[in-house]
């Protein structure tokens, strides 16, 4: 199975998919240190993200993601890619900060149209740039 | 692509040192993210990433200033997570202490002006109609909108500043002319006494927020009544609840003389009654506890300008509080009401003055409880920030509680 998607940060990063099935902040909803979801009344909640190929429909508000992204990706917590509904530029400028400051980054693509039954199990994102080139997602043999 | 001049270029690659460069090529790759064709000339910034919130962000300004950036426009900087003028009152473990203040000085050796306050606008920077900046923190983008009629994205951390030593914002959203036009209108149809309640205004924004988010709405029908600090408070309600960068008032705000021209004459797509009940009904939603409960009271989100200071001391009548009355205002106030004696009044009354921060932002109030507040932006962060329940009043609601015994 390979799904067409958008780059928004290039790169390539495999893992288990883990979608996530309600909007979501990193600011206050994720816990840089341990990669754990920490939203209140998230579906969720508890689950750990690092290493995951993250798939996220909807992100919520705070401009503050940005730097819990950053944390991430300083401390190793990050997931191993980011699969987006729709465009957000906040994580994305947390990406290309941890970049800049000579971190490794995970890919972030953007999906469209969010498919009814987003992929499971293994996958790689491989996403080339620059932003707006092609991606792809693809279902991995274990 | 983005389309970057000779000079943005010049800089992009290197040609006026290592920080700048940094700075630039964020900017001009959030633009090719965003969909920006090029960058916009930016006359001023205020910078939301002074705020901790890991060592990433004092290791990113830290880098910036190690390089040689300097920001190419006036910025003003938002709140910190450090009272610097009362530092025991904040109570960060050690390291998050001193990452916190290397992140304010990296700030302030990056040449921006310390005003430490989500409200610029009301501490000597206030751009005119018409003005390009990059600002953050939404309160004050909502408020250099569409009080100022200046045009601005929601910049975040590490943008912000980039925009600011770039001298340059993605051009893209607000700072298009057709992108400000309101497609939905609030129709507001509420009793003179209601509309002169200052606990309606945050309950307008609660409404604003929940029902346009993101899209551009113009309300209509208060025009009589909208005060700045009104119309400061209905905004940061807006932009915690929802999305709201950008609404227009009709008759008050510089967009909006009429809603034919804050709709650029096309006629609006929606539009929404807003009744005495749902003004009542959107005070009540942002309680969650009972007055019986309230263990603390705060004001100040976003921070208090002197003539909600004048409107406390009134309230107080002399009085003293017998709970923990935080109010949560910029140094500059701090120094006028020092200069008056209206400082010593506070202070006799038993109130605590927060300035830098504010107490949702950093650890201050100690434990759980219940805070009591005028401040629609208090009532929707408290919960999740600082684990306390809340019950939003108006103003003389907060210090009749505030007194009793």
């Amino acid at each position: 199975m390979t799904l067409a998607a958008r780059t928004i940060i290039p790169g390539e990063g495999t893992g288990e998919a883990l979608t996530l099935t309600a909007p979501l902040s990193l600011w206050g909803g994720v816990d840089p240190v341990t990669g754990t979801i920490v939203a209140g009344h998230h579906p969720e909640r508890g689950v750990v993200l690092t290493g995951r190929v993250l798939l996220i429909e909807r992100l919520v508000g705070s401009s503050s993601s940005a730097a819990i992204m950053l944390e991430l990706i300083r401390n190793c917590t990050a997931p191993a890619a980011v699969v987006l509904g729709s465009v957000d530029a906040i994580l994305a400028i947390g990406a290309l900060v941890g970049t800049a400051l000579d971190y490794s980054a995970p890919p972030i693509v953007l999906l469209e149209p969010w498919p009814t039954h987003p992929p499971q199990g293994q996958l790689r994102v491989t996403a080339e740039g620059p932003a707006h080139s092609q991606a792809l997602i693809n279902a991995t043999p274990d | 692509m983005v389309d970057l001049t000779d000079q943005q270029r010049a800089v992009a690659d290197g040609g006026s040192g290592k920080g700048a460069a940094m700075a630039m090529r964020l900017v001009a790759d959030a633009a090719v993210i965003l969909g920006a064709p090029r960058l916009v000339p930016v006359e001023s910034a205020h910078i939301d990433g002074c705020l901790y919130h890991g060592d990433g962000g004092t290791e990113f300004a830290e880098t910036l200033v190690a390089g040689g950036a300097r920001v190419r426009v006036p910025a003003t900087l938002n709140i910190g997570s450090l009272d610097l003028l009362n530092p025991a009152q904040v109570r960060l473990p050690p390291h998050e202490r001193k990452m916190a203040l290397r992140l304010m000085r990296a700030y302030e050796h990056l040449g921006c002006r310390a005003t430490w306050t989500c409200a610029p606008y009301q501490n000597g920077h206030r751009p005119g109609v018409g003005a390009q900046v990059a600002w953050g923190e939404s309160n004050a983008v909502v408020f250099v909108n569409s009080v100022l009629g200046a045009r601005t994205n929601r910049y975040g951390d590490y943008l912000d500043i980039a925009c600011a030593i770039a001298g340059a914002a993605p051009d893209y959203g607000l700072h298009r002319t057709a992108a400000r036009r309101a497609t939905i209108a609030l129709a507001v149809t509420a009793p003179d006494h209601v509309l002169a309640d200052d606990a309606t205004w945050p309950a307008l924004g609660a409404i604003l927020g929940r029902r346009a988010g993101s899209t551009i709405a113009a309300i209509n029908g208060v025009t009589a009544h909208a005060t700045e600090d009104r119309l400061k408070a209905l905004g940061a309600t807006a932009a915690s609840v929802g999305e709201v960068a950008l609404f227009h008032v009709v008759g008050v705000t510089p967009e909006a003389p009429t809603l034919a021209a804050a709709c650029q004459d096309a006629p609006p797509e929606t539009i929404i009654p807003v009744t005495e009940a749902d003004i009542l009904a959107a005070m009540a939603s942002l309680s969650n506890a009972p007055r019986a409960a309230v263990t603390a009271v705060a004001i100040g989100s976003p921070h208090c300008s002197l003539g909600e200071i004048d409107a406390l001391v009134t309230a107080l009548d002399g009085r003293q509080v017998a709970l923990p009355f935080y109010v949560n205002t910029s140094r500059d106030v701090v120094t006028a009401l020092e200069s008056d004696g209206r400082r010593a009044v506070l202070d006799a009354a038993g109130i605590t003055i927060v300035a830098d921060t504010c107490i949702v932002a950093t650890p201050i109030i100690d434990g759980d409880g219940v805070l009591m507040t005028n401040s629609g932006k208090f009532a929707h962060y408290a919960p999740g920030n600082i684990n306390h329940g809340v019950v939003f009043a108006a103003l003389s609601d907060c210090v009749a509680r505030a007194v009793q015994p």
